[in-house]
């Protein structure tokens, strides 16, 4: 049986026996044990003989992950998730730290109600660190206390759901952001460009005639924040970017020294637009059927406008699918963050145009990662980066395997496989496309804070 | 001939089971119909498409010798259209009529995400009730495939956002085939909003399947995205379109598109793209006019032309009947 702990929970004491230890620092890869004594790495020398000790064969440790794009949904979409539900989601995929997003009902505009999701989280089995609104009620008219939110340990600011669509808002926002050391966290869409869509402009949509987003309306915001970033010195991150375009843009904006990050999905490196049409190979696999030739494949029935599909930003073509795995890949882009959205059955069971956007993925952006890992397009290293130490760095938190250091760690095997199914989630949700899938990589244990949040039933003791 | 109805006594003795599921195998329409749903055209070969054709012209006779028939003795056909619509309503509840099914009216809406019964269920509802086969008409693309997956019924697609109407597209079939015979290697010309046209994108999958070629003009935005779809040209001028057609299908132009930024006015439509007897000219001598309807008479096409011998509006409309008897026939087979 599988089970949860929490950041309540005593911490930790135990070993782990000849694992494998990628280190994407420095880009070393040992065989080696590891000690955990109260919730600190020790020498392995030191660990008590009535520890438990874990057989490590076949399996990777690797920093805990850290999600910088969670929606918790609590409070007031609690039918959806929660935070107990969301971070046993998150430990389940190997999250240590999941950063709340603001558009809740109330949305986390104020102190008070960041102060009551903060409270919330104190036991729950990730921690939660809260990006707040960047405007009040997310109207972009005004903007929210940012000087006293940040005094409260936010990770960002953001109207997430939408851009910041006044540029002088935005412009404001920077400035004001600058000397705090915080980010401005954009979704990059511009509402007139993206009014009505339900899928990415190209040959699918059209096939379908669904209504198209074109690549402008996320390169459209891109371009704005990078100027504006560089106008006012502060901090513009990317979230869940969608396009080469929007990755040219800021690989460019990098090179000349401007204060620009960014995060992908993992569903926007793994599915292209081509899966709202029924398809459902990986973008790293040779495209076949509708992927290959949208207009001469017949739908299938049973797969074709599944609005498990539908997110926003839409999944991309496949030819940006692959350039965002290059992002990753060299590094231009700073991490994989998951824009884990779930929604309830009655929010999806609908036609596609009428479903809400967005699908979960905590607990399978890890897998998502390993199969690409697997394609041979990501190095192992590079993926764990991406999805740990990456994000964790851009938010203040330290992860490290040395000795000394507190435990925050996951132990996945990567060559194992599991079945995506409603029981095997943790999540309230189970909105993705990838039920029914069987994946590979399974985390075996997480490890928060020094703390055990998950420990899987196929544990071999030592 | 649009009289007719399941209270009309037929002239003929009905045969047991009709002449659909004949005696004759190979020749049977049933015979090979491996579809549950009519979807879309996409979803037939070209073969399938052409024996189509042949059971749609027999029932069309039949109906012309006001034959009833009893294919659908017992079924309950539901029509479930969530958009306004006379015309395709209409002629889906005489088809049904004539092949001998009993037809209940079932107003649904689109599924909200504030209010009211989803879709699904509605259909879930209507399934208990004993209704078998659905025929569903709504306003956003793909909810035909939501409708097929999720419940047990046999749907037909009565046009579905701006995704597909396939019961349209294979009248206009008929239609092309009685005027200009085999279509394979002839040009069709296609005019007005491509983009957030049902009927466009499944006379695209018939046409091109049935070997035509196909050429698209209207303003740029309704047109560009074809370009990629094999065997269809994305003209740049309304002449290229029409020079040596072989037909000319209008589009219906929604009255409100001004306001979307995708052309100027209505009246710079007209004076581009709206077809006269002088522009019909450019196409192959006594190359039919085709048009779903209803039209907007002097913007897609000026009345004269709408009312010329050129015009296969009206039998359009006739054709309509019988292609749909001909789909209920086949999927009740």
């Amino acid at each position: 049986m599988s089970r949860f702990g929490s950041l309540g929970d005593p911490p930790a004491t135990f070993g782990i026996l000849g694992v494998r230890v990628p280190d994407p620092r420095d880009g070393t890869d040992r065989v080696g044990d590891l000690a955990v004594i109260d919730g600190r790495l020790v020498d392995p020398g030191q660990l008590p003989a009535e520890a438990e000790r874990i057989d490590g064969d076949g399996l990777v440790v690797a920093p805990g992950l850290c999600d910088l794009h969670t929606h918790l949904r609590e409070p007031g979409m609690e039918g959806a998730e929660t935070l107990e539900t969301g971070t046993r989601a998150a430990a389940h995929g190997g999250y240590t730290t999941v950063c709340a997003m603001p558009n809740t009902d109330p949305p986390l505009d104020e102190p008070a109600r960041v102060a009551f999701v903060l409270d919330r989280a104190h036991s729950a089995a990730a921690r939660v660190r809260v990006v707040a609104a960047a405007t009040r009620g997310r109207e972009g008219e005004r903007m929210t206390d940012i000087g006293e939110l940040a005094s409260m340990g936010i990770a960002g600011f953001s109207d997430d759901g939408q851009a910041i669509a006044s540029g002088r808002m935005a412009r404001g926002l920077l400035a004001y952001l600058a000397p705090l050391g915080l980010p401005l966290i954009e979704h990059a869409e511009d509402p007139t460009l993206a009014a009505g869509a339900v899928m990415r402009a190209g040959p699918v949509a059209t096939r379908l005639g669904l209504a198209g987003w074109p690549v402008s309306a996320e390169l459209a915001i891109i371009e704005r924040d990078i100027q504006l970033a560089e106008e006012t010195g502060g901090w513009v991150h990317i979230t869940h970017l969608s396009t080469a375009a929007g990755l040219e843009a800021i690989r460019r904006a990098k090179d000349r020294g401007v204060h620009v990050t960014c995060d992908v999905t993992p569903h926007h490196l793994a599915m292209t637009d081509a899966w709202v049409a029924g398809d459902r190979r990986f973008a790293w696999e040779e495209p076949t059927g509708v992927g290959a030739d949208p207009f001469g494949t017949p739908l299938d029935p049973e797969l074709a406008y599944d609005a498990a599909c539908r997110v926003n930003p839409p999944l991309s073509s496949h030819s940006d699918a692959l350039a965002l795995l290059g992002g990753v890949a060299d590094g231009t882009i700073d991490a994989i963050a998951t824009d884990h959205a779930p929604h309830p059955i009655e929010r999806k069971a609908v036609e596609i145009a009428a479903a809400a956007p967005g699908m979960i993925g905590l607990e399978t952006a890890l897998s998502l990662g390993l199969a690409a890992v697997a394609a041979g397009c990501l190095p192992l290293g590079r993926l764990l980066n991406a999805v740990g130490s990456g994000p964790a760095a851009l938010i203040d938190e330290e992860r490290s395997l040395e000795n000394g250091a507190v435990a925050d760690l996951v132990l996945f095997d990567p060559n194992a496989t599991w079945r995506v199914e409603a029981g095997s989630l943790a999540s309230a949700s189970s909105n993705t496309p990838l039920l029914g899938r069987e994946l590979p990589g399974v985390v075996r244990l997480t490890v928060a804070g020094g703390r055990i949040t998950y420990r899987d039933a196929v544990l071999v003791l030592a | 001939m649009l009289e007719i109805d399941g209270s009309t006594s037929s002239r003929h003795q009905p045969s047991a089971g009709g002449v659909v599921v004949s005696a004759d195998a190979d020749s049977s329409p049933g015979n090979g119909w491996t579809h549950r749903h009519l979807l879309d055209v996409d979803q037939l070969s070209r073969r399938e498409l052409e024996r189509f054709l042949e059971l749609a012209a027999e029932m069309r006779e039949r109906r012309q010798q006001h034959e009833q028939l009893h294919l659908l003795d017992g079924e309950v056909v539901g029509l479930a259209f969530g958009e306004p619509s006379t015309r395709t309503r209409v002629s889906f509840e005489l088809a049904a009529t004539a092949v001998g099914a009993q037809v209940v009216g079932l107003p649904i809406e689109a599924s909200s995400m504030t209010k009211g019964e989803s879709l699904v269920d509605t259909l879930r509802t209507l399934e208990r009730t004993g209704v078998t086969m659905v025929i569903l008409r709504h306003p956003m693309s793909g909810a035909p495939y939501l409708a097929a997956r999720s419940t047990g019924l046999r749907i037909v697609n009565a046009g579905d956002g701006s995704h597909a109407h396939p019961t349209q597209a294979l009248l206009d079939a008929l239609t092309l085939r009685d005027a200009l015979g085999d279509l394979d290697g002839k040009k069709v010309a296609i005019v007005g909003d491509i983009a957030h046209s049902r009927v466009a994108r499944s006379n695209l999958h018939a046409l091109t399947a049935l070997g035509a070629s196909v050429w698209l003009a209207g303003p740029p935005a309704w047109i560009r995205g074809f370009a990629a779809w094999p065997q269809v040209h994305v003209a740049d001028r309304l002449e290229e379109a029409l020079d040596e057609a072989d037909a000319v299908m209008a589009l219906r132009i929604q009255l409100e598109r001004e306001a979307g930024g995708d052309m100027p006015s209505l009246r710079e439509y007209i004076v581009r793209w709206g077809l006269d007897t002088k522009r019909m000219a450019l196409a192959r001598r006594g190359a039919p006019l085709l048009h779903p309807g209803p039209t907007n008479e002097g913007v897609e096409v000026t009345a004269e032309l709408a009312a010329s011998s050129q015009s296969l509006i009206g039998a359009q409309v006739a054709n309509g009947v019988a292609t749909r008897m001909a789909v209920l026939a086949l999927l009740a087979a």
